[in-house]
């Protein structure tokens, strides 16, 4: 009996992995953040379109906003700024876009010829905020919750869908328990 | 016989091809610390900073330490490991620094933990497994009359 039931077993045990392991739909390279249910790392920065204004998660507490990390240099935010603005036109939660290792000039030619999503745009030209919100690359997208704390991460650019089905329940949720 | 010795050889090849995939440092010694700035002013600083840069993966290529990765994350990170260093903090205050920010993936060799106990397990389960196999295969062919 053993003989037959081991190597099935060991056979179903590798359909799993390989169900798991091979699914087209997990990045490999997409790693969860410890910092969920954590307080959002503190900063306060300068705002690229006015250096006399400073961008702090301190102000900015009590309310849910989208901290988008972007840069110039970044092909794949140049994709999901169409997206990322018509976020912005339906006015539910402001979007901060951290501008990430970047040239405060070159970003703000691509805030005025691409539009400008932000309801700020904190200055992170040496990345040391960055390291704080654990980002290893751009675009990555947070949501903070009314209390300062990091409710969900998505790497990647942003999409209609992603925004749907990922964000908008999760501000709602966010929005009602607080 | 011949089988016998065709599976023995093929046996120490794999575990022989398994050692040495499994010692990536044989290919990273050759390469020196790339580094943006001048050594660190304390010899024995610039040991801790060689090792725990070597001990911390980057995240951006993710199979290169942040010692051999010359993308800025990496730079950035060597810049965060030595200034913590200078300012003399302990090599597990740093890793801890890292890990409370990008996870337990970011340490090439993560502590031992119930998360962990299958990374750090299974070579030894595995070493086991081959072990009774090639147990039970050589004990039931010795017990088999000479073919030729």
């Amino acid at each position: 009996m053993w003989k037959f039931l081991l190597p099935f077993a060991a056979f179903v045990a590798l359909v799993v992995l390989f169900a798991f392991g091979l699914n087209p739909n997990r990045d490999i390279h997409e790693l969860p953040s410890p910092l969920i249910g954590k307080a959002a790392p503190e900063f306060a920065l300068t705002d690229v379109l006015d250096p006399t204004r400073t961008v702090s998660t301190a102000a900015l507490k009590g309310q849910v906003y989208v901290l988008n990390v972007w840069a110039t240099w970044c092909v794949a935010c140049r994709e999901e700024q169409e997206e990322l603005l018509a976020i912005a036109r339906q006015h539910v939660v402001p979007i901060i876009g951290l501008d990430y290792r970047d040239n405060q000039d070159k970003a703000k030619l691509w805030l005025t010829q691409l539009g400008n999503p932000y309801a700020a745009v904190p200055f992170d030209g040496d990345g040391r905020t960055a390291i704080d919100w654990g980002v290893y690359g751009a675009p990555e997208t947070y949501l903070v919750d009314s209390h300062g704390r990091i409710i969900f991460k998505f790497i990647s650019p942003m999409t209609e869908e992603v925004w749907e089905k990922e964000f908008l329940p999760r501000i709602a949720a966010a929005r009602s328990g607080a | 016989m011949i089988r016998f010795r065709a599976l023995l050889t093929s046996a120490l090849l794999l575990t022989s091809s398994l050692v040495l995939c499994a010692s990536p440092s044989l290919a990273q010694q050759a390469s020196a610390t790339w580094d943006d700035h001048a050594q660190l002013p304390d010899p024995r600083l610039q040991t801790r900073f060689e090792r725990i840069t070597k001990e911390l993966r980057c995240l951006v290529c993710q199979n290169e330490s942040i010692a051999d990765s010359n993308v800025d994350l990496a730079a950035d990170l060597r810049r965060q490991v030595r200034e913590m260093l200078v300012a003399g903090r302990s090599d597990d205050a740093i890793f801890k620094f890292m890990t409370d920010r990008y996870g337990e993936f970011v340490r090439f060799a993560p502590p031992l933990s119930a998360k962990t106990a299958l990374i750090w397990g299974a070579p030894f389960f595995m070493l086991l497994l081959g072990g009774l196999i090639i147990y039970r295969v050589v004990r039931q062919r010795s017990r088999m009359p000479i073919d030729e």
